[in-house]
């Protein structure tokens, strides 16, 4: 294994604090609309399905599922990108899958959250790796 | 209300340059603009109407109407990425359907090449977007994202590597014949597979060309199209449709070409089976896979059979594509396809292709653009075009 990777911090914006400051307490939060009874993400305030903005945060499970996933083979360090179905939500998020061999990856396995360290000391960044 | 013969691509014009050092971003503009109006046989002076998108410096078509002295009473900068060229010819025939425009001029052109830009193995910053945050730490390619949408279409419908390659054999066998294609020589199918991964599962040959350049297409009135001494090119019907993650709920296996394609032939009044050339997006040869199914040439999933054993090479296959070379092999300008799309549409219903690629009795085709990412959120664009 080699050693642990930190990721560029993302750009925290007053939407979207309240998800950021949870992943420093390796929460995974996705916006939960009331009125339509469905998750969403990236969050927003209003819902992209129903448009009712009675939105609030619910904390994910931690387990999904690969929908789809790409090695970055010509990168220097080279990396897995992936969309993973959280287990129960309904909805597929971008993310990486860490600590795993790439070529054992598949479409379909089952996988487990895992924070990672991002440059900045206030947010960490939800990762998945294998379950 | 339709857009059916209310206006027609009078010029057509497609920069031969491919590296750009020499050339500043608006003089590139400018002389695609040059060349397209001579084609049709016009001036700047009579462009009344002018178009662009994201790849026009400074503030668009403010900036390139003052650098290149129009006078105008209609502007449009819709931005769909590599697609807004299509969707400005749409838009350039509805304004002109309304009257508020007769002469419109669309221009793209871009210097990725000589600016270094590592379009295809770096991330794009796309700055305050809101899904910049949730994405761009995960490091998000263009060739990543595109490569996500093969795996999940190899995964749901057994396509294989060897079935998006025959995509790039075909492109190859019409890039040999314009001798302005960044890549000329033929390729086999064990050549883009045996060509280095990029992005599992795209090879490099399974990627577009980077290239500098650009294009530009002129949109006139009935009126003013017969008064020129150019072939009719009449615009028969169009259809755009933005598609993203849809909140989460992400479907990697069809492309907003399920939508836009589905709109252009209810208004243009044909079906797939009509169309004797297509132009399809190819960033990728996924791209080109996946939006074939998605405009209805072939059911959804059956794509890597339809694009097998040469059936998208002109006076070979039932589906002649991209007869330019297409991104794959001839030219991707400011890495924005659309422009170069309609160009080598409008060449085929003018019978003006090169003769070994062109199309007999080639009255019907169909331009299709995509623009942003597959992977991520697109824009979607479908124009059918008829010679009259």
């Amino acid at each position: 294994m080699t050693e642990q990777k930190i990721f560029p911090a993302p750009s925290v914006d007053p939407e979207t604090k309240e998800f950021w400051a949870a992943t420093n307490e390796n929460k995974l939060l996705v916006r939960y609309c009331n009125s339509c009874e469905s998750y969403h993400h990236y969050p927003r305030t209003i819902c992209p399905h129903c448009g009712s903005d009675d939105t609030s945060y619910k904390q994910a499970s931690g387990t999904g599922t690969i929908y789809s996933y790409s090695v970055m083979r010509r990168a220097k360090e080279p990396y897995a990108i992936a969309y993973v179905t959280l287990d129960g939500m309904g909805i597929s998020m971008m993310t990486n899958i860490i600590d795993c061999d790439f070529d054992a990856l598949e479409i379909g396995q089952s996988v487990k959250l895992k924070f990672s360290p991002t440059t900045s000391d206030d947010v960490r960044l939800p990762t998945f790796t294998p379950a | 209300m339709s857009i059916n013969g209310k206006a027609y691509i009078a010029g057509a014009f497609e920069h031969p340059v491919r590296n750009a050092v020499d050339k500043s971003l608006a003089q590139l503009h400018a002389e695609c603009a040059k060349g397209a109006l001579e084609d049709a046989g016009l001036t700047k002076d009579d462009v009344d109407g002018y178009f662009c998108a994201g790849d026009a410096p400074g503030l668009g078509p403010l900036a390139l109407a003052d650098y290149m002295g129009l006078k105008l009473r209609h502007v449009d900068s819709t931005e769909t990425g590599g697609s807004s060229y299509l969707v400005h010819v749409a838009h350039a025939a509805e304004a002109i359907a309304l009257g508020k425009c007769s002469v419109a001029l669309i221009t793209l052109a871009g210097r990725p090449k000589a600016e270094g830009m590592a379009t295809g193995t770096a991330p794009r910053d796309y700055g305050a977007s809101p899904d910049v945050a949730f994405e761009l730490p995960y490091a998000p390619v263009i060739t990543n994202m595109y490569g996500m949408c093969a795996m999940r279409h190899m995964h749901e419908f057994g396509t294989t590597s060897e079935q998006l390659a025959w995509i790039k054999v075909a492109a190859s066998h019409h890039a040999q014949h314009n001798p302005n294609a960044v890549l000329k020589n033929v390729v086999t199918v064990e050549d883009v597979v045996n060509s280095p991964i990029i992005a599992d599962p795209l090879h490099r040959l399974d990627c577009c060309v980077i290239s500098d350049g650009g294009g530009a297409l002129v949109v006139v009135s009935p009126e003013i199209a017969k008064s020129l001494k150019r072939p009719l090119v009449k615009v028969k019907g169009a259809g755009e449709a933005p598609k993203h993650q849809m909140g989460g709920r992400v479907d990697l296996t069809y492309s907003g070409a399920a939508f836009s394609g589905p709109a252009a032939f209810e208004e243009a009044g044909v079906k797939p089976s009509d169309i004797k050339y297509a132009s399809i997006y190819d960033s990728f040869t996924i791209t080109v896979l996946m939006q074939i199914e998605d405009l209805g040439f072939c059911a959804k999933g059956e794509g890597g059979n339809f694009v097998s054993d040469g059936n998208l090479i002109s006076g070979v296959g039932k589906l002649p594509f991209n007869t330019d070379g297409g991104g794959l092999c001839n030219n991707h300008p400011a890495n924005r396809g659309g422009m170069t799309k309609v160009i080598e549409a409008v060449r085929q219903l003018r019978g003006e292709a090169h003769p070994a690629v062109q199309v007999e009795n080639c009255d019907l085709a169909l331009a299709h653009g995509t623009g942003g990412s597959l992977g991520t959120r697109h824009g979607s664009a479908t124009l059918i075009l008829e010679r009259e």
